[in-house]
């Protein structure tokens, strides 16, 4: 049992999910969406046994390890492995997974084309596979190939069932991707010729702290994955793909796009910029933070002049991406593990919001914000969830981001106290982004609707779906320990390849700090 | 041994024992209360209300009789600390929750449950009619258990979870009828306007961090005297902004007034007893980093000054019967405040008078709330008068607050004003003339504004029609339903009584002298008799004059033009035109250009640059086209290439 290779598992189970989907002859078309269900939930019950295998304290960073040959010649391998951080966020799309199957569960509509409905469903478990791919992998060249295999699903998801503007959308998505992808294709053949080499060359382990070459070298290797990793995450200024992707998805596609598959920028900058090129990092510090505070403000700023509920969204999470590029700049302890923290709480509450905001838009039939008002009176229930997850979103102190947001900036203000000061300006602005919107759907006079056509409150299939993210506000914000257990190690091994340290306080206490300690 | 120097080792507090143990009780079950209510939904709707009330006054059972142990253990050893689990474990830092039950916060716990649970009961009939109530009380509960939080808290991160929940539960409950957009949009200036004072909290927070490592208040307050007065003026001005948020006080003030929206039991609990007054515990709570930092002290001193003339001088124009309570809310925490900063010699008063106020506040929102209750919800003063004899229960328990805040003796607001005037007469160079003179002609502005409120609406002509005679706009005075009036009653006796109870033998001090320090005899510039015939002569004068006007002469029924100083009040000193000139206007100009350009510069720049290193603006084409399958090609050739170019290398 225990040489079960749980992570190839959790990637095969969802393909052939996808395969047998497929294959349904068109008439049992239905089956689709409980197959897809079930099959998401098996994965996620691996994710959570691979969780339950994972060793915290163990000094190995990466465990669950998988390695075979694959391209020698190359230094290529099929290396698999996760550390505290890829487990929290494998686990994270696990459970975001079959939560969005369910919300979209009535997508395409009651008689459905049974092509269409087998394809979409059968491209959320190829995502599925594609998402724990990416976080999975232990060598960058499979890196590599799950980055770019990433988009394949994304883009059909898009441009097969998005809104109005699909087309547009879905080509920009890809067009910034690419280029992203190309750059980083140089990046990643560049940098095995700067590493050890050898058949296993393209490993973490070999890479990390052990790339050479010139200090220029390693600065443009750097800027290599990192331009790719910040169009994902996505920053100042190559963020404008996002609000058109995401406004033109359906919620739970956008859901997996911001909440999931954007986390690999910032996954990526973490193990990738710091672990590889920790002088190149170093370096490039003051620049990425400016980038970062930036995107703080003006996601913020841009989500406040927003029109478009989705598009709201999408721009939210540019500043809350911010927040996490510059705790993971800031290398410290706090900081990082603030980020890595907050990229789990990001993916939950930007799900709370896109999913709620689609039931919404699928009782009234538009996205503009100013075609609603009062709507509070008419569904009380999808206004107070709302509110929660917005909440969850402002990062109000209780609910879990304020767990993270506390500890990035008060790690980064360890080091850096006017960055840190001036992104609190965020901490307003949120508010602002958040209340307002609420303010503008759900208050205000009750609308008038025809009789027949009143909006019903949220359902028994939108309550569960709702349910575990909302739980997750509160079980994060009272109760982070279990992911910060997980992250805290990866976060340090991280900062000690780097070669940082914290700083110490600069007047500490020599007293007892609570009696019980 | 000094208490002071006893106390300096606020580590050492110890583990409490019996009772005390289950301290996180008093918070869990008005939480839980909350939690049945909103999860329950309709289901609850019958008996909801009841289960609120009943575990709030739970709640202040719990805390009533962990009072008396405290009270049965001695004079140095009431301090207790409750563990609760690990928090925040993330790197260099580390917090757990934890209680820290100590003669300070229970007598918090005590106003909040005691008064709170009051309201509760006025609630019940208050709220009797309206659709929501079960979210109401389930608002309220929320309220209670974060109010709780705050004051228990023993680290300023876990303060501030409780902070923020006290400010939700008071968005919700201000927006509670938020059909009307006016009232939506009271709700959002107020949690605006407050989270202004949270970046000030933050960042206050992030400062504790970088110095002491640790955010508790045992590793932050043993560390305060030596960690240098310039970090330590910067923490306290940092904590100041986030009190002025919270309790109003200029120059983030501009909430309060609006916050009126709420239901009447909301703005006597949340905006008048007790939230609002969380900046004046904060900041003496936090009395080891303003004794290390004079010059952060003064500047609590000078806010406090300000806000309590500006809220005196705002309280004169006003004819919104809660929005002149409101500004006197504004001003006598502008006291508190006042006090908060002359340092050791005012802590204790500060914490008095906020007792005090809260009780004869709480009464006379109530009453308030009970003469709109039996006048169809009008807030108009001017269409009120000689309502003493409609509904004399609400006039004798509303008068006895007036007579309190007047600080006329021996009602509750003299034992507890007159003390803070005589301490801002304390000190040296100007301070004490400017301090004093400020809280001294401030009592007199008091006496005029609530006199005139008091003699609008029970004295005088009567300025309303009789629903006999108009049924469309007449209105039929009648006193409230007994759930509404006992609390009355009740908080009538303590705005009587409290004052003199509690300053019996200088009780109130002493309890409170482990915690903020004791402070050697010190005398004020001008002898204290003077100080209070002075102050009553203001007093007199201030109440005469407005019997002259509101109660001897006619009241205008609608409000003259008045002199500038009176229009200017009226608009709140033109705050709202300030915050709107200097930032929501810029600041809507600034979202709509950055939308703009977003949209034309960053994308298009962006956008073309991509295609460009791409090269594939051509092939962009194609695909819009709708052949969307020969991505997948694209893809292919890519791998085919990146294998090839590795095996050319290699």
């Amino acid at each position: 049992m225990s040489g079960l290779p749980l992570l190839t598992l959790m990637l095969v189970v969802p393909l052939v999910g996808a395969a047998v989907i497929w294959l349904l002859p068109n008439a049992s078309s239905r089956l689709s969406k409980p197959i897809a269900l079930g099959v998401s939930l098996l994965t996620l019950a691996l994710a959570l046994l691979a969780w339950a295998r994972f060793d915290s304290g163990s000094s190995d960073r990466y465990q669950l390890t998988e390695t075979h040959s694959w391209i020698p010649q190359f230094g290529v391998s099929y290396a698999l492995g996760v550390d505290g951080i890829a487990l929290s966020l494998i686990v994270m799309a696990a459970i975001l997974t079959p939560i969005c199957l369910l919300a979209a569960w009535n997508d395409l509509g009651e008689d459905a084309d049974p092509k269409r409905e087998k394809t979409y469903f059968a491209l959320m478990l190829v995502l599925l596979t594609f998402m724990v791919g990416v976080f999975a992998a232990r060598d960058v060249f499979l890196f590599y190939v799950f980055f770019e295999a990433m988009l394949i699903p994304v883009y059909f998801l898009i441009g097969l069932f998005g809104g109005p503007r699909r087309q547009y959308a879905a080509v920009k998505f890809i067009l910034f991707s690419l280029v992203g992808g190309l750059i980083m294709l140089v990046a990643v053949i560049a940098l095995y010729f700067q590493g050890p080499g050898g058949e296993q060359g393209f490993l973490y382990e070999a890479l990390e702290g052990a790339v050479g070459g010139s200090t220029a070298t390693q600065r443009w290797l750097f800027l290599g994955f990192f331009i790719a990793f910040a169009i994902k995450a996505p920053m100042w200024p190559v963020h404008t793909w996002l609000p058109d992707a995401a406004s033109e998805s359906r919620p739970a596609t956008a859901v997996l796009l911001v909440g999931v598959l954007d986390k690999v920028g910032t996954f990526g900058m973490l193990r990738f910029c710091l672990g590889f090129f920790p002088e190149a990092s170093k370096w490039a510090t003051p620049v990425v933070l400016t980038l970062a505070v930036i995107s703080v403000i003006y996601g913020a700023l841009l989500a406040i002049g927003s029109r478009d509920i989705m598009r709201l969204i999408a721009f939210t999470s540019i500043s809350h991406f911010g927040f996490i590029v510059m705790g993971i700049f800031a290398m410290t302890t706090t900081a990082g593990g603030g980020s890595a923290l907050y990229m789990i709480n990001h993916g939950f509450s930007t799900a709370g919001l896109f999913l709620l905001a689609g039931f919404l838009i699928s009782r009234h039939g538009s996205q503009r914000i100013a075609d609603y008002g009062g709507w509070q009176r008419v569904t009380p229930v999808l206004a107070g969830t709302f509110l929660v997850s917005g909440l969850s979103s402002l990062a109000l102190p209780g609910l879990s981001s304020y767990v993270s947001e506390f500890l990035v900036l008060a790690g980064t203000f360890q080091r850096y106290k006017w960055v840190a000061a001036i992104a609190t300006i965020g901490i307003v602005l949120a508010a602002l982004y958040i209340l307002l919107t609420y303010q503008r759907v759900f208050t205000g006079p009750r609308p008038e609707f025809a009789a027949d056509r009143t909006p019903r409150d949220l359902g028994v299939r939108e309550k569960v779906v709702v349910a575990p993210i909302i739980a997750s506000f509160l079980l994060l914000g009272f109760f982070p320990k279990p992911v910060l257990d997980l992250v805290n190690p990866a976060v340090e091994q991280t900062l000690k390849i780097v070669g940082v340290t914290d700083p110490a306080p600069s007047h500490p206490t020599n007293v007892a700090t609570g009696s019980d300690k | 041994m000094n208490s002071l120097a006893l106390f300096a080792a606020e580590g050492e507090v110890a583990a409490a024992t019996g009772l005390t143990a289950y301290a996180w009780l008093l918070i869990a079950l008005p939480l839980l209360g909350a939690a049945i209510l909103l999860l329950g939904g309709k289901a609850t709707n019958a008996w909801g209300h009841f289960l609120a009330t009943a575990l709030s006054w739970a709640s202040f059972v719990l805390g009533f009789l962990m009072l008396i142990a405290m009270i049965g253990r001695g004079h140095e050893e009431r301090a207790m600390h409750v563990g609760g689990w690990n928090w925040v474990p993330a790197g260099q830092f580390q917090l757990e929750t934890g209680l820290l039950i100590d003669q300070l916060s229970i007598a918090f716990v005590m106003l909040i449950t005691f008064v709170g649970s009051l309201i509760h009961v006025y609630s019940i009939g208050y709220m009797e009619h309206d659709s929501d109530r079960r979210r109401f009380f389930a608002y309220l509960n929320l309220f209670v258990a974060s109010m709780l939080l705050l004051v228990l808290a023993d680290s300023y991160l876990l303060l501030f979870v409780g902070w923020e929940g006290v400010g939700l539960a008071s968005y919700l409950l201000i927006g509670f009828w938020n059909h009307n957009p006016a009232y939506a949009t009271a709700a959002n200036k107020a949690f605006f306007v407050n989270r202004v004072g949270d970046v000030g909290m933050s960042i206050a927070i992030m400062f504790m961090f970088f110095t002491f490592g640790s955010v508790d208040f045992a590793t932050v307050h043993a560390g305060a005297a030596e960690a240098g007065s310039t970090a330590m003026t910067a923490l306290g001005l940092l904590l100041l902004v986030g009190a002025c948020a919270k309790s109003a006080q200029f120059p983030l003030q501009s909430w309060l007034g609006d916050a009126m929206a709420g239901p009447t039991p909301v703005s006597a609990l949340i905006h008048a007893a007790t939230m609002v007054t969380a900046g004046v515990y904060l900041v003496v709570r936090s009395h080891d980093i303003f004794n290390a930092a004079p010059n952060a002290q003064l500047a609590v001193a000078i806010v406090g000054a300000i806000t309590l003339l500006y809220g005196a001088i705002v309280g004169c124009a006003k004819d919104d019967i809660k929005k002149a309570l409101a500004a006197s809310t504004m001003s006598q925490i502008g006291y508190m405040m006042l006090a908060a900063g002359l340092g050791p010699v005012g802590y204790a008063f500060a914490i008095f008078h906020l007792i005090t106020h809260g009780f004869f506040k709480a009464g006379m929102f109530l009453g308030a709330g009970s003469v709109m209750h039996g006048m169809k919800d009008r807030v108009d003063m001017r269409g009120f008068g000689g309502l003493s004899g409609y509904m004399k229960i609400t006039w004798v328990t509303f008068g006895l607050g007036w007579l309190a805040i007047l600080g006329v003796p021996p009602f509750s607001g003299f034992w507890s004003k007159d003390k803070i005037i005589e301490s801002a007469f304390i000190g040296e160079g100007w301070r004490p003339w400017v301090f004093g003179g400020a809280a001294m002609i401030g009592a007199g502005i008091t006496a005029f504004y609530m006199s005139r409120l008091f003699f609008m609406t029970f004295h005088g002509k009567k300025r309303w029609v009789d629903e006999h005679e108009d049924a469309e706009r007449g209105v039929h005075p009648h006193e409230s339903p007994l759930t509404m009036t006992v609390p009355m009653m009740v908080l009538a006796v303590g705005s009587g009584l409290l004052g003199l109870v509690l300053s019996w033998g200088g009780m109130f001090s002493h309890w409170l002298e482990p915690i903020v320090g004791g402070h050697g005899e010190e005398h004020p510039v001008l002898p204290i008799p003077v100080i209070m015939v002075l102050t009553l002569l203001l007093v007199a004068g201030g109440a005469a004059y407005a019997w002259m006007l509101y109660w001897r002469d006619d009241v205008p029924e609608t409000a003259p033009r008045g002199s500038l100083l009176t229009q200017a009040a009226r608009a709140d000193l033109y705050q709202d035109a300030i915050n709107e000139g200097l930032f929501m206007r810029p600041g809507t100009h600034l979202t709509r250009a950055l939308v703009f350009t977003d949209g034309k510069g960053v994308d298009g720049v962006v956008g073309s640059l991509a295609a460009s290193v791409g090269g594939l603006s051509s092939r962009l084409r194609r695909l819009q086209t709708g052949y969307a399958r020969s991505y997948a090609l694209t893809m292919l050739t890519g791998v085919v290439a990146v294998l090839g170019a590795l095996w050319v290398m290699n």
